[in-house]
């Protein structure tokens, strides 16, 4: 049986959907509380680790494999930049926060301070992501020694290689 | 209007970056275009920019609470240089990288590295120069380690570990001075040191600076990386790395942070000289002695990089000892012009050492020989990048060198002006060897039946060697007057930077 005792797993079949639930809840009421984006994203990211130390590599990588992960990766960024390109269309200027005169700043107002929440989702997906990739990645490397006595590194498994 | 362009500088590079890595991950072909498109925009847009100065609000949130990005002189030159080289070095890339995997990787990290200097190049803001500073740095760790070989994951291991000292020092330094001033905004922070504030935390973080970025800019006695890092990586990332990393994260940083920033004083001067001239001498000591054709180019690195500091250092001294301001401006205008020169020919030399790789799969220059025949393209644009780096006349080195030498003199220091010229006799010993091994002498067995490199990556040498033999004509008054003249009057004005930056947001 790969992964940790039948103690760990069950635990963590309970905890993992609230990790992963209050990483969005940090991210979405991140311009409301303390919290964010990256905050959010750590704990998203912490929840597939969770996952992957209790039940082994291969099952969280079935969840969300490393393809997967870096196309969120870069669709966050991509979207942070959208946004702060269309601020330049809609408010003249880079980064504008052009949604502000539909949503302003509100105290305990989910929709309100214009852009900010849109920044704070790309950046939870960018750090999420990758923090996960980092992970899985340092996991599956291997140094090996090639017939010649060189010596090189290789990914164990790695899908996305060619 | 030219100033909207301003944001595209760091938008492009970013944006098709991780475009590169989502869309181009099956075909290499698309990665190839749309890493040159985006160096190509980006070159076009630099020189569009060339006369706009002013500064972009990012956000529309003033200075000193909001980040604003200034373009002036020198970081309109600098861009122009960092864009040159990328181009040339992505055209290169095209075929030579078809020796590696994972094509949109390398694209991704290039441009991230791109955009990351651009930004460094263009912030106002001391707190979004270390994030950018980081971007460009770590991009360019996983650059040097692309190969995945045990030598280059070395390399790369030593470079990330010194290089993060240097960005950890950068930080401490920008700590304390919004510790003192309370400020992280450039402007801002030179305003309140043109009042003459004397708080000694300033010095501290001044010292903390200089150590950082020297190591960034990998000067003696902070250059251990360099040699290992530079010469590990792909042709291209080397032309990158030596070419314009050292000098947009490096020098042009601590330039600016010195000169706008914090302020010049005799001390800092007099450090900037003797950094210099330490790089210098013991550089090319170093260099002389190499066989691996990529680690002698690394050492010569070291030595070039002393001649900006230098130059740029004796200015500073001149203006901060009260001397005239001509002879200054002189040994300024030497410093970075030598910048912008070292930039296109070390490129050029690294592009032709990767040409010469290509074909004949080795970088020993012992076990090279007899090239001059069947690589006429190399050994052209090879010889001229060589003598460009020894200062021989009428090729771009010479003249920048001809300037420090000048301005030496006419400021009193005729044992720098000596030490100046023989570094550049031996630089002219090292490469004499270099072109002696590898184009002259007999053809090694076993190197019969190589040809010359793909025609992609001879274009790509062809237009810098153009550079190396024109360049001297920025100097004749007409062209001066839009690049280089506001480029040395941006570090002459000191800290009246502060005044510039402010009434212009």
């Amino acid at each position: 049986m790969k992964g940790m005792t039948l103690i760990v797993k069950t635990v963590t079949r309970w905890v993992k959907v609230f990790i992963f639930l209050y990483g969005i809840y940090l991210t979405i009421t991140g311009h409301l509380t303390p919290g964010g984006g990256f905050a959010g994203g750590v704990v998203i990211a912490c929840s597939y680790i969770l996952l992957t130390l209790a039940y082994g590599r291969e099952f969280a990588l079935k969840n969300l494999s490393l393809g997967k992960a870096s196309v969120f990766d870069s669709s966050g960024v991509l979207l942070f930049l959208i946004v702060a390109l269309l601020g330049i269309g809609f408010g003249g200027i880079f980064f504008a926060n052009f949604l502000q005169a539909r949503y302003p700043g509100e105290e305990f107002a989910l929709f309100s301070s214009g852009t900010i929440p849109i920044y704070n989702i790309a950046i939870l997906l960018k750090v999420g992501a990758s923090l996960f990739n980092v992970f899985v990645i340092l996991s599956i490397l291997r140094i090996v020694v090639e017939k010649d006595g060189s010596k090189k590194m290789v990914a164990e498994g790695d899908r996305e290689e060619e | 209007m030219n100033m909207a362009l301003l944001p595209s500088m760091v938008a492009i590079p970013l944006g098709i970056a991780f475009f590169t890595y989502l869309l181009a991950r099956k075909s290499s072909i698309l990665a190839d275009i749309l890493g040159n498109l985006a160096t190509f925009s980006i070159l076009v847009i630099s020189i569009l920019l060339i006369k706009t100065r002013g500064v972009y609000v990012i956000g529309g949130w003033n200075p000193p609470i909001g980040i604003n990005w200034v373009l002036d002189g020198l970081s309109n030159l600098v861009l122009v240089v960092v864009a040159l080289i990328s181009f040339a070095a992505t055209i290169f890339s095209t075929r030579y990288m078809e020796q590696y995997t994972a094509r949109y990787k390398y694209y991704s990290l290039f441009l991230l590295m791109v955009g990351g200097m651009n930004g460094v190049i263009l912030t106002g803001d001391l707190f979004n120069l270390f994030v950018f500073l980081e971007v460009a740095s770590v991009a360019s760790y996983a650059l040097v380690a692309f190969g995945c070989n045990h030598e280059e994951l070395e390399a790369s291991f030593k470079y990330l570990v010194l290089s993060s000292i240097g960005s950890t020092l950068v930080l401490f330094g920008v700590a304390f001075v919004y510790g003192a001033t309370g400020y992280l905004n450039m402007a801002s922070i030179g305003g309140i040191m043109a009042t003459g504030n004397q708080n000694t935390i300033l010095t501290v973080a001044a010292v903390l600076f200089i150590v950082g970025f020297c190591i960034k800019a990998a000067l003696v006695p902070f250059h251990p990386w360099l040699p290992d890092a530079h010469p590990s990586a792909p042709a291209p990332i080397s032309a990158m790395l030596s070419g314009v990393l050292i000098k947009a994260l490096g020098v042009y940083a601590l330039f600016r942070i010195l000169f706008n920033v914090i302020g010049l004083n005799q001390l800092y001067g007099t450090l900037l000289i003797v950094l210099g001239l330490l790089s210098m001498t013991v550089g090319v000591f170093l260099a002389v002695g190499q066989w691996d054709f990529k680690r002698l180019l690394a050492y010569h690195s070291i030595s070039q990089m002393g001649y900006v500091i230098l130059g740029v250092g004796l200015g500073g001294y001149i203006l901060a000892t009260g001397g005239s301001s001509s002879v200054a401006a002189l040994a300024i205008l030497g410093g970075i012009f030598h910048l912008a020169n070292h930039a296109v020919f070390k490129s050029l030399l690294f592009l032709s050492s990767g040409s010469i790789e290509y074909s004949t799969g080795t970088r020993q220059l012992k076990e090279m020989g007899g090239l001059i025949s069947i690589m006429p393209v190399t050994r052209t644009t090879c010889s001229i990048a060589s003598l460009s780096i020894a200062g021989v006349p009428p090729f771009n080195g010479f003249w920048s060198k001809l300037l420090i030498v000048i301005a030496a003199i006419q400021a009193g220091f005729h044992a720098v002006a000596g030490i100046t010229i023989l570094v550049s006799f031996i630089t002219l010993i090292s490469f004499l060897k270099v072109l002696r091994y590898a184009f002259l002498g007999e053809l090694p067995e076993k190197l019969k039946n190589i040809k010359e490199s793909p025609a992609l990556m001879g274009v790509a040498q062809a237009i810098l060697a153009l550079f190396c033999i024109g360049m001297g004509l920025l100097l004749l008054p007409g062209p001066r007057e839009f690049l280089l003249e506001p480029a040395v009057n941006a570090l002459i004005q000191g800290v009246e930077y502060a005044r510039i930056v402010l009434s212009g947001s």
